[in-house]
């Protein structure tokens, strides 16, 4: 399908001073550091988790445990799709019982995959609380779910795509806004 | 990721692709299993049905385990308790069954074909638990999981199948999926129990059992299936123990890091020694612990998405 680039929003230098910023807020925010988990939402929440992970033990000296959850198996959509979807492994090493969870994903939509990852927490522990970090907020929300952290707000119309890039699996950091030309 | 597949009858229609994906959706489903909560809402809303015409433990709860796991309803029918005894024949008891609305059947059945046949004429998705001495897929397929799980890869393998052949479904399935997926299999057991025409599925065949065990990297039991034996293959437990037991003097016969597995259930003391089945290299208990994730990703790629046919 051939796409158009219509904005680059975002560049590594820009994605690394937000992520900055963001560590520095969970930080304020998070007095105990020490009861702070992040779960990261396959695939690339996973590197924005790692990063953020990063950041604040840099600033802080405290290692952050990062866990990974794949939603899949909790997707409201399932009788819906064509093709099911491979299902990947949720890898959480640690107990999130009585912690404060951080759910960390590269961009929050209509708000379905939260659902799903809350879902998923539950299943695994019960957290003290959860907190939700997102790189950008895009609106179109469709269930009462908001972001504590947020990257970016960028407004968007539903045609339009918003591609997270990340040099951990895509060979450059960069954040676009692209339109498909034909409409499947 | 592409799954076409709406039923699961036998491996030897299997593509290898469609092999690595169920093997590598097994991968995810374990983690599952070790929750605390050990259930996932994902088939939240369909119903499966156990049609089990053969007595078993490991499959039937396995399969129960694994619909449960993701939040299926799941009944077991099984003959001893059913109209069957009052002359119905399978495809009434069928019929009757898929008017209440099932999505999936799973069924064990002595003829074989039996799953082949449901679906000529059921709308649901048909599951085989075994049939006859044709196939037993599923079992084929957790034990390749295992045998990933403990030999990384399956290129260059030695699998040496042992025992009564000629009537063993897993033998047949774990031929086709073995092979498939690169390893070597070689089949031994008394000439009465395994034809020459098994060659041309591909194996080597031997009689002797120590000269089968030489390089094996995977020995793999099957029980004497004295149900299925209308006549005599072999002149006494005592001699088919003699020849055929694996003892530990044997298995030192095989690689050092050989593993040991056999499908269950199991007869002590006539195709598999006490002490080698309890040994540290027998890797018979997780076959079962593989078994309720196999299975997971069975139905999960199944029934999963949109009926396949109304997709087309």
């Amino acid at each position: 399908m051939e796409q158009k680039v219509k904005a680059r929003v975002m560049d590594a230098n820009k994605i690394r001073r937000i992520l900055y910023r963001m560590a520095t807020e969970i930080i304020e925010r998070n007095r105990d550091l020490k009861s702070l988990v992040i779960v990261g939402i396959r695939t690339r929440g996973i590197y924005v988790g790692k990063r953020i992970a990063k950041i604040i033990k840099e600033m802080e000296k405290v290692d952050i445990p990062v866990g990974v959850m794949d939603i899949t198996l909790y997707r409201d959509d399932f009788s819906e799709l064509e093709l099911q979807h491979m299902v990947h492994k949720t890898e959480i090493k640690f107990s999130i019982a009585r912690k404060n969870v951080l759910l960390v994903d590269d961009v929050l939509f209509t708000g379905r995959t939260i659902r799903a990852a809350m879902d998923g927490l539950f299943d695994i522990g019960r957290p003290k609380t959860i907190q939700l970090l997102v790189l950008i907020d895009r609106g179109h929300r469709e269930l009462p779910i908001r972001a504590d952290y947020v990257g970016k707000l960028l407004p968007t119309s539903r045609r339009e795509v918003v591609q997270v890039q990340l040099k951990e699996i895509d060979d450059k950091d960069e954040v676009m806004i692209v339109e498909p030309s034909e409409l499947k | 990721m592409e799954f076409h597949q709406k039923h699961l009858l036998d491996i030897e229609h299997l593509s290898t692709a469609d092999i690595q994906t169920i093997l590598d959706t097994t991968e995810s489903m374990a983690e599952i299993s070790t929750r605390e909560v050990k259930k996932v809402p994902t088939l939240r809303g369909k119903t499966i049905i156990n049609l089990f015409f053969e007595a078993s433990t490991r499959t039937r709860s396995s399969f129960e385990l694994a619909a449960k796991r993701l939040s299926a309803d799941l009944i077991n029918f099984s003959q001893s308790s059913s109209s069957v005894i009052k002359g119905e024949t399978l495809r009434d008891t069928v019929l009757n069954l898929e008017a209440m609305n099932p999505d999936a059947l799973i069924i064990r059945h002595a003829s074989s074909g039996a799953a082949y046949y449901l679906t000529t004429f059921c709308r649901s998705h048909v599951i085989n638990a075994g049939d006859g001495s044709h196939e037993h897929p599923t079992q084929a397929l957790l034990d390749a999981f295992t045998i990933r799980q403990e030999k990384k890869n399956f290129k260059g393998l030695r699998v040496v199948i042992a025992g009564d052949i000629l009537h063993s479904r897993v033998a047949k399935s774990n031929i086709f999926c073995l092979q498939k997926l690169g390893a070597q299999v070689v089949l031994c057991g008394p000439p009465t129990l395994l034809p020459a025409e098994f060659k041309s599925l591909g194996p080597e065949i031997f009689y002797d059992f120590d000269t089968a065990l030489e390089g094996a990297d995977v020995v793999m039991m099957l029980r004497i299936q004295l149900e299925r034996m209308q006549k005599n293959f072999f002149p006494s437990l005592r001699e088919y123990r003699n020849l055929y037991c694996l003892t530990p003097q044997r298995f030192k016969l095989a690689k050092k890091n050989a593993i040991i597995m056999h499908p269950g259930p199991m007869n002590r003391g006539v195709e598999i020694s006490a002490e080698v089945a309890d040994s540290a290299k027998s890797v018979i208990l997780k076959q079962v612990e593989n078994g309720v994730s196999v299975r997971m990703a069975v139905l999960y790629l199944l029934l999963g998405g949109k009926d396949h046919e109304a997709a087309d």
